[in-house]
């Protein structure tokens, strides 16, 4: 990382002011008001060393990979590769074959769907999702199931929004055979004990997949501690592009599977009587990615790095018990998700107010927050709530933010007094 | 652009703290639902033909503010009009609420629903004042379920969801 922005951070007190003037974006104006950004489980920002790797990229550097042999297609190729075994440094993968770019987790998710579950899964066989799962963990699987004659089962939650890892674990049988597990609930915050679940599963003989989504902005990925088969996540939840993010896979897992999509890359050699396959990483990878995103996320993950995991974390878990004690304070607001591990994440309800007119009447204020169900309706239904506002934090986010958060949220309850 | 927090006017506010029309009706000749599943808002219209005319109009449900309040004061001011008169409204709503109709400068039979007209710069928002237009519309003409997500309504569009 060539940054001098990011790299004044590194082996000082963490200082919240330097890393925002990194992030040019957080001194726009909202109808005149400061921009209070909390809808980082959405989307988080990026960063002014990002967005020049993505400029230098494009103006000095750009060409096809893997297939050209003059300068550029070279450098762009090489670049490339940089880039994926700095995701693989990341999530401390064995070999950097094991990264897959993807253009999200959906797309990563949909991979293993079709790669492993389309070739390994039968009919009668069950997959083991849970209510806590974002509707990309779910819908691929429940198309597999449909297609297949499998069998979804789901482990329940209980008032705290922790899973219930005593059901989790009834739920297994002899028809057992893939369990796809968020690693971080995007609706609750909830951190899920993915490490025993994992041991659990493979205790008897079942691969698990990770959606690391929400997990990886906040949470020191080691997937070989884990032991996970897959992990996904998204670059732009980690302040890098939106179009890219990466699926990790065992080799092992990811040779047996069968390619997702054809296309020019995936190959070895191609006759219209045969096609051979090309080698992992690439017989995932079919027609040209988006290079210049793979190479902004390979930049996001060095400013990340540089700032580090830890420190993010211990931010972000202060910002989070902040707002989390100073919203119990507000009469007439309930907090969803009270898991004893969360991050980042604080899910609300103010009595009486939908939360559209919540996130509305925040917006007014400059706040961003996210309203609706989040693309994790099983969650709302268990709550039975139709939805709720989520504000969600990142490390460029202040104290004087959450203050501003609970102002917002006392002018709505004053609005509809 | 109006400024949005005109949107929360009292009289918004008003109207969905106390509701007018809101409950069943007993002796219905016309009713709807009306369900956009992207926020969960849900509401069911009924209304009663004497002749030509809205003789009696209800409806009930659950949602945010601005549906609440657009369905209330749909019912006080499509009471009594004709269906061709009802139709006439639900179109110019719906043409306020898209940035179609500029109620400023063009004619118009809307009178206090220019309350309204602040949504137009809140896309998300759109389809909520506009629901109860659309259940009246499904209501009037007996589709007996309207749907802010149904392919043939003409404010169909994908929201993003994370």
């Amino acid at each position: 990382m060539k940054s001098a922005s990011a790299k004044r951070t590194v082996g000082a007190a963490f200082d919240v002011q330097r890393v925002r003037a990194d992030f040019p974006i957080l001194d726009i104006k909202v109808g005149g008001k400061p921009l209070v950004y909390l809808d980082n489980a959405a989307s988080s920002q990026m960063p002014q060393p990002v967005i020049d790797r993505l400029v230098r990229y494009q103006r000095e550097q750009h060409a096809n990979i893997h297939r050209g042999v003059h300068y550029l297609s070279e450098t762009a190729t090489a670049e490339f590769e940089a880039a994926r075994s700095k995701l693989a440094r990341f999530v401390n993968a064995r070999e950097e074959r094991e990264v897959i770019f993807t253009s999200g987790t959906t797309e990563a998710i949909n991979l293993v769907a079709h790669g492993y579950g389309r070739k390994f899964i039968a009919t009668g066989d069950e997959i083991i999702l849970t209510t806590l799962e974002h509707h990309s963990n779910i819908v691929p699987w429940q198309m597999l199931a449909e297609e297949k004659g499998a069998k979804i089962r789901v482990v329940p939650v209980n008032d705290a929004g922790e899973l219930l890892v005593d059901e989790y674990e009834k739920l297994f049988n002899e028809h057992t055979r893939f369990v796809g597990l968020s690693h971080m609930s995007n609706a609750l915050g909830t951190i899920n004990p993915v490490k025993s679940m994992i041991a659990f599963a493979h205790a008897r003989g079942v691969p698990v997949l990770l959606d690391g989504a929400q997990a990886a902005p906040h949470i020191a990925i080691d997937v070989q501690d884990l032991d996970c088969d897959f992990y996904a996540f998204s670059g732009h939840k980690l302040c890098g592009p939106t179009g890219i993010g990466m699926l990790y896979g065992k080799a092992a897992q990811l040779e047996r599977m069968q390619p997702f999509k054809g296309g020019g890359d995936m190959i070895l050699s191609v006759t219209f009587e045969k096609t051979t396959y090309n080698t992992i990483p690439h017989k995932f990878e079919a027609g040209t990615p988006p290079i210049a995103a793979a190479i902004g996320l390979g930049a996001a993950i060095d400013y990340l790095s540089n700032i580090g995991l830890e420190t993010i974390a211990a931010h972000e878990l202060e910002l989070l018990d902040y707002a989390t004690s100073e919203v119990n304070k507000l009469p007439g607001v309930r907090i969803l998700g009270t898991a004893e591990h969360k991050a980042a994440v604080l899910s609300f309800i103010v009595e009486g107010v939908h939360p559209h007119d919540v996130g509305t009447l925040l917006n007014q204020d400059g706040i961003a927050v996210r309203t609706g169900h989040h693309c994790a309706q099983p969650v709302m239904r268990r709550f039975k709530v139709p939805a709720t506002s989520r504000a969600s934090f990142a490390f460029y986010n202040t104290m004087a933010e959450v203050d501003a958060l609970v102002a917002g949220i006392r002018n709505v309850q004053k609005v509809f007094a | 652009m109006s400024d949005p927090k005109a949107l929360y006017q009292e009289v918004i506010l008003d109207h969905n703290r106390k509701p007018r029309n809101y409950g069943a009706l007993a002796d219905a000749s016309h009713h709807a639902e009306g369900h956009n599943p992207l926020c969960g808002d849900h509401i069911t219209m009924a209304l009663r033909l004497d002749g030509d005319k809205v003789g009696a109009i209800a409806f009930e449900g659950e949602s945010c503010a601005i549906c609440k309040a657009s369905a209330s004061m749909l019912t006080t001011n499509v009471k009594g009009k004709s269906r061709d008169e009802a139709e006439v409204l639900i179109q110019e709503f719906r043409d306020m609420a898209t940035g179609k109709l500029d109620v400023a400068s063009e004619p118009h039979h809307l009178g206090r629903l220019t309350v309204f007209g602040g949504v137009r710069d809140l896309p998300t928002r759109v389809k909520c004042a506009i629901l109860p237009w659309h259940t009246l519309h499904a209501a009037l003409n007996s589709a007996g379920s309207t749907s802010t997500e149904s392919e043939q309504d003409p404010m169909h569009a994908p929201i993003g969801d994370a």
